[in-house]
């Protein structure tokens, strides 16, 4: 099973710990056999282990070190917001966020909602069971 | 003596550095303002001689002297503070109860008593809780509010709980406890679900992680 994502300049990389925890970052240079030189639209350009970093599929086209106005058109470019919103990956740390920040009444209204859902899925379900034995 | 400031004296003498003032005392004479208070007095300073006080009574020698010095008790000036509410805690929130008779009702916040105490209400025909008080201690504040406007709640203070006759509710703490829900009902019918959420109990379920849990 070959690598399908490399460590390249313009790679789009997820921070998994530390202060930036939850940031999509793009690798801008690699400083040595560890760390990477990163950068993203609202941080200061810095460098960070590679085991702090989950690559992404996303890539885009900047030059090595870029200046910030560059790389935020880049991204722009690329559509990367867009992209990781719609990926599978990103729409899971969505939902995750939102439901960890649910407060007690969204629960109840959403446990409410589930016990509805799952009274409809159990009726349709019936139907087709008595359709099938009749 | 003389009246007292309603706001500290500042002092005209910045400090250059601990212990050096900026200004000699020539200076400080001019900026005080001594002369002129001199020149309004004739060139001396004014002096306020002690009024005339009428002769103390004579008093009386004491009829009993203990025989070891007795000890004075030292001094307390300590004025306690009313209890602090959270800041979570406003009239109308929803709050959670965790201890008592009550475990896990959500009720509505009316106001905080003056022992400090926090008055909340069922309200009693949706989830069985009366007008009670309860410890900030022993409350979840959620973020959830509900309109509190149309309740008066001016009546109700710590005496209102003094209980004469324990066995029987008197009619009329009956008919406050009808007055205070008749527009809190009106308001919490006006939002969808949140009658049901009143009246339901809170329970930690698998998984959940109070220290991770918004409330």
């Amino acid at each position: 099973m070959p690598f399908k994502r490399y460590v390249e300049i313009g790679r789009v990389a997820l921070v998994n710990y530390g202060k930036d925890y939850g940031k999509l970052v793009v690798i801008v240079d690699v400083v040595d056999q560890n760390r990477a030189l990163v950068d993203a639209p609202d941080m200061v350009r810095g460098q960070m282990n590679f085991k702090r970093l989950t690559l992404t599929d996303i890539t885009i086209d900047i030059p090595r070190v870029p200046k910030k106005k560059t790389l935020i058109e880049a991204m722009e470019k690329a559509d990367v917001k867009n992209k990781w919103e719609n990926s599978s990956w990103g729409r899971k740390l969505i939902v995750q966020k939102r439901r960890a920040s649910l407060n007690d009444f969204d629960r109840f209204k959403l446990m409410l909602a589930k016990i509805k859902r799952a009274g409809v899925v159990r009726q349709e379900l019936s139907k087709l069971k008595k359709d099938t034995s009749s | 003596m003389a009246a007292k400031r309603k706001t500290p004296m500042k002092t005209r003498n910045p400090d250059l550095i601990r212990g050096v003032g900026k200004y000699s005392r020539s200076k400080m004479y001019h900026k005080r303002g001594l002369w002129a208070i001199k020149a309004k007095n004739g060139g001396v300073f004014p002096r306020h001689d002690a009024k005339p006080k009428p002769p103390a009574a004579a008093e009386k020698p004491p009829k009993f002297y203990p025989a070891e010095d007795v000890k004075k008790p030292l001094l307390n000036k300590r004025k306690p503070k009313p209890t602090k509410l959270r800041a979570s805690i406003t009239p109308g929130t929803v709050l959670i109860l965790l201890a008592g008779r009550f475990m896990g009702k959500r009720v509505v916040f009316l106001k905080q008593l003056t022992s400090g105490l926090l008055l909340v209400t069922g309200p009693f025909k949706i989830n069985g809780v009366p007008l009670r008080r309860v410890n900030q201690s022993y409350v979840i504040a959620t973020s959830t509010k509900v309109d509190i406007s149309g309740v008066n709640v001016e009546k109700f203070d710590d005496k209102y709980f003094s209980k004469e006759d324990k066995k029987k509710l008197p009619e009329d703490k009956k008919e406050d406890q009808k007055a205070v829900d008749a527009s809190l009902i009106k308001s919490i019918e006006g939002v969808p679900d949140l009658k049901a959420y009143l009246a339901a109990r809170f329970s930690l379920k698998s998984g959940m992680k109070p220290h991770e849990l918004v409330f």
